[in-house]
């Protein structure tokens, strides 16, 4: 992809606010966000219903724009491009990862994770079916690719989720929530799977939760109050993440995707 | 590209499922889908069919591919006859020749033949009116000495005593039923009591000639028996006319020579209407049993038939003489074994006639009693006395021998075309009695010199005798003088016109020569004329042309296709074709309706799939080809199986062929059965009308689907 933006952060925010119409009063989810995530970051989002954790998720996930601010993902300025450009962005460049799992439930297991690789009409039949297998494999569902998602349970669904979000080598992969339809235990298991891809392939990882376990597993802790970033935190093992609010570290002028 | 396919398939995986999940939505979707299109099919093929069948018709049996006549008209043409008797009211083209010139020299005109189509209501044969007709005959060749001819006057006088003596018992019955007691009333028991006299029959033969005046006047009029007949006729060059049309062909007599005038009957109105009537209602009987297998114990037309027939016996009475009654008796005792009475019962038993005895019965009529009776009021070979209202508004009257009947070909139950009869173009032009430009002229100047503020018939005939060269003999019509009386609007005007069309070289009736010069037909007046093609497919082409020449040749001409020609009759099947048209579109917007509705249903329901496709990276056509995949996919597929459905019931019935349920359908289907035949067109006219609308009742539902925001992947909560 962009090789140019390679080494600037994967997402950036700056300043960014994001106001829904209800009716005749203006919501304002997003107060000014400002953030930058490191790539390579295993990164969640934390805070209460209400906060503007899904705002912030949709505006780094290319699905919205900012009212105002700048929001950059793997180097480009989302509010200067137009839908199909975005839309191209996000098939490109991030996985989605979502609490309530969204496969499509006409299709077997096999195509909800090669369907990303027929919107991208890049592979042939025999590269997209090796990718999706490997995938698979690594997520332990190699036994169940006829099946269909309704014959699947939970953890097995979203483990079908996570080989979707990464069948196109996303740079960045977002999860909703995605622990939140599941036990504890099949909770812990999602989570170390994405933490092992996180690990291995050095994709960014950036989910919401307000499960204290699950935030646990991340590198950083971005705590979101009241449409802004509150605080920051970064994990004892010392992963990287960078709060702007305290490093006045300039966020790099990313150069024209052109 | 392989990849697009895949895409593809993934989109018709997608909506193929869905179409699956949806089951009885799909179902009924694809119930009226199927049936729109089997419509389609079916429908068009079915009218196309008709269409050409009634174009075989049409062009066929009298118009042509093309018909013509004068611009200047007051109405349009209409061959087949709107409502009014007398047919359209159309400006004359004074000479035929010119016309057959102008049309010969344009290219692909293959044949043109003269015609003229008129009306009048003529009295149907009257029974007495025959027999008097024939004594009188006999009567006139009295001083010859034939043999067989006293023999042969005894006959008829016995019979002309039977009728007055069969009329004179009905008029008692119904003065003591009604208690009429009006003048006429005993007027006619007056005459018939001195008709019924032994003393009016002894002094008979002293003076037939005043006894059959009396019997014609006075005791004729009594005998109502005979009908007003409504009779259509067509004038036209009879060679002319059986070269170009095929069709036609000769059922009972013979063709009308060329030369001569004559009239012949369309076999249909012949068999309908001129008929004896229990005979008519026998023939009747036999089809209704054999084309709806009816029985008359249970059918009620059937019962009112017998019933009628037996109400009906006069007829046959009146034609009998007092020997032709005794041979009856004794076949009806015959036949009704050990049955007695009076001949009236006797029939009435005959006709009483029931399932098990019908087929016997109607064999034993036709067989033994047809032969002395006659079976229509106005035989082949006799004498039929037309008598028309001019175009000037005075009655002409013109006496043409009966050649015979005729019928189309596979028209022969078709009441369209056989209620048109034919007559030769000269008689029909001394009945339409047109008068030419140089005509009038001369009439007019007679007019100014005679004066016609008050004119008598004397003065008429000093003026006429005076000045003109000896004139024919005056008029001594064939028809009843108290008919022509009634006839005459006022006395002074109509004698004049009368006066004036012997001038003018209009014959009447007395004196209808024999035979005409052909070159006549040519020469005179025609209404209009078909025009056939040699190539009918170049019509419209053709029209033009013969416009264009009459054009340049300063004829006022109105050229017009067999389907404009027929009137109401040829735009059937645009009327038909209408109703199809609503009927498909009633059903495909209710299919849209119905399929949109699903649509939007389906849509709402997969908001969040939709919603996870386009954040998982589909572009909004994605979305629209899932869509239209969806709709298509049924439309297509149930089209098809309708499309093939209609064309399999085409061609099953282009084998069995569409049986006309009536009459009138036979000319529409131009023969008892309709056999449809399938065209590539109407297949995929059926598949695209349903492509169509399977795209279109995607509209809606996209534009919902495309506004699905790849938010609502994630809407599940907050």
């Amino acid at each position: 992809m962009t090789s140019t933006s390679a080494d600037g952060p994967i997402v950036s925010l700056v300043d960014a606010t994001k106001d829904y119409a209800l009716g005749s009063t203006v919501v304002h989810a997003l107060r000014g966000a400002t953030l930058e995530v490191p790539r390579g970051a295993f990164m969640s989002i934390v805070g209460p219903s209400g906060s503007g954790k899904t705002t912030l998720l949709n505006l780094i996930g290319c699905v919205d724009r900012p009212t105002s601010g700048r929001v950059t993902v793997d180097g480009r300025d989302t509010s200067k491009l137009r839908e199909r450009e975005l839309t191209r962005l996000r098939l490109h460049t991030i996985g989605f990862i979502f609490q309530s799992f969204n496969l499509v439930h006409v299709l077997d297991v096999f195509r909800n994770v090669e369907l990303p690789l027929l919107l991208q009409g890049q592979l042939g039949a025999r590269a997209r079916r090796e990718r999706t297998l490997a995938l698979l494999d690594r997520v332990g569902l190699s036994d169940h690719i006829k099946h269909r998602p309704s014959e699947l349970s939970g953890g097995q669904r979203q483990r079908v989720a996570i080989a979707r979000a990464l069948v196109t080598r996303p740079k960045l992969v977002l999860a909703d929530e995605p622990t939140a339809n599941l036990d504890s235990a099949t909770g812990e298991s999602i989570l170390d799977l994405m933490k092992d891809l996180n690990r291995d392939d050095h994709t960014t990882f950036i989910f919401s939760t307000h499960d204290a376990r699950v935030m646990a597993h991340a590198s950083s802790r971005v705590y979101i109050e009241d449409g802004r970033v509150a605080s920051i935190e970064e994990s004892a093992d010392g992963s990287p993440a960078v709060a702007a609010g305290r490093m006045p570290a300039p966020v790099t002028p990313s150069a024209d995707p052109g | 590209m392989g990849t697009a396919w895949d895409t593809f398939l993934i989109v018709a995986q997608i909506a193929f499922r869905n179409l699956f999940a949806s089951r009885a939505k799909t179902l009924v979707i694809s119930g009226i889908v199927l049936f729109g299109a089997f419509l389609v099919v079916f429908g068009t093929s079915m009218l196309d069919s008709v269409d050409a069948a009634m174009k075989r018709s049409i062009v066929g049996s009298v118009s042509g591919d093309i018909q013509v006549y004068s611009s200047e008209s007051d109405d349009e043409l209409d061959v087949m006859g709107g409502f009014d008797i007398e047919g359209a009211d159309l400006e004359p083209i004074e000479r035929f020749e010119d016309l057959r010139g102008l049309l010969l020299d344009v290219p692909n005109v293959r044949e043109v033949v003269p015609m003229g189509i008129s009306g009048a209501v003529v009295p149907s044969g009257n029974t007495i009116d025959m027999v008097l007709a024939d004594l009188r005959d006999i009567v006139k060749r009295r001083h010859a000495s034939e043999p067989g001819l006293l023999e042969a006057y005894q006959a008829r006088k016995g019979h002309v005593r039977r009728i007055v003596r069969i009329l004179r018992a009905e008029l008692a019955n119904v003065s003591d039923l009604l208690e009429v007691q009006a003048a006429d009333a005993e007027d006619a028991a007056e005459s018939l009591a001195r008709a019924d006299s032994s003393a009016f029959w002894d002094g008979f033969d002293a003076d037939p000639l005043a006894g059959l005046e009396f019997l014609e006047n006075n005791v004729a009029p009594v005998a109502t028996d005979a009908d007003m007949l409504g009779l259509r006729y067509l004038g036209t060059d009879p060679a002319a006319f059986a070269r170009a049309f095929d069709r036609f062909e000769i059922v009972d007599g013979e063709m009308i020579p060329p030369g001569k005038p004559g009239f012949l009957f369309a076999k249909f109105q012949y068999e309908r209407q001129i008929k004896m009537k229990t005979a008519r209602n026998l023939d009747e009987i036999k089809r209704i049993r054999e084309m709806r297998d009816a029985r008359i114990a249970e059918d009620d037309e059937l019962k009112r038939l017998v019933r009628e027939n037996q109400a009906q016996v006069k007829e046959i009475l009146l034609q009998l003489s007092d020997r032709e009654a005794e041979h009856f008796q004794e076949l009806l005792v015959g036949l009704l074994d050990g049955q007695d009475g009076d001949l009236p019962s006797l029939l009435r038993a005959f006709f009483n006639t029931t399932d098990d005895d019908f087929a016997k019965r109607y064999a034993f009529f036709y067989e033994k009693l047809a032969p002395s009776l006659n079976l229509y009021r106005v035989p082949v070979g006799s004498k039929l006395t037309i008598k028309a209202f001019t175009r000037g508004g005075y009655v002409r009257s013109v006496n043409v021998p009966v050649y015979g009947t005729f019928t189309f070909k596979g028209l022969e139950n078709s009441p369209q075309v056989g209620a048109l009869n034919l007559i030769d173009l000269v008689s029909f032009r001394d009945l339409y009695g047109y008068l030419t430009a140089s005509r009038k002229q001369e009439i007019a100047a007679i007019r100014a010199e005679v004066d016609v503020q008050d004119v008598t018939r004397d003065g008429v005939e000093a003026a006429l005798f005076g000045a003109a060269p000896p004139p024919p003999p005056p008029p001594s019509p064939a028809s009843p003088p108290s008919d022509e009386a009634s006839d005459r609007p006022s006395g002074g005007p109509t004698d004049l016109d009368a006066a004036l069309s012997v001038l003018s070289g209009v014959r009447q009736a007395a004196e209808q020569p024999r035979t005409y010069d052909p070159e006549d037909l040519q020469r005179g007046i025609v209404l209009n004329a078909a025009v056939l093609l040699e190539d009918p497919s170049r019509l419209a082409e053709t029209r033009q042309r013969i416009e264009a020449a009459a054009k340049e040749r300063g004829m006022p001409l109105k050229a017009v296709s067999w389907q404009e020609a027929s009137g109401l009759t040829g735009q059937f099947v645009t009327l038909m074709r209408l109703i199809l048209v609503a009927a498909v579109l009633i059903i495909f917007v209710v299919a849209m309706v119905i399929i949109s509705n699903s649509l939007v249903m389906a849509t709402l329901e997969r908001v969040q799939e939709i919603g996870t496709l386009r954040a998982l990276g589909a572009q909004r056509s994605f979305v629209l080809a899932m869509l239209m995949v969806e709709s298509v996919l049924v439309g297509l597929v149930f089209g098809l199986l309708g499309a093939l459905l209609g064309a399999g019931v085409i061609g099953v019935l282009g084998v069995t062929g569409w049986p006309a349920f009536n009459d009138v359908m036979t000319f529409f289907f131009s023969g008892r059965r309709l056999y449809p035949t399938l065209g590539g067109v109407h297949v995929a006219l059926a598949l695209t009308i349903v492509l169509i609308v399977s795209v279109l009742s995607c509209l809606y539902p996209a534009w919902i689907a495309l506004r699905v925001s790849p938010r609502q992947a994630m809407q599940s909560e907050e």
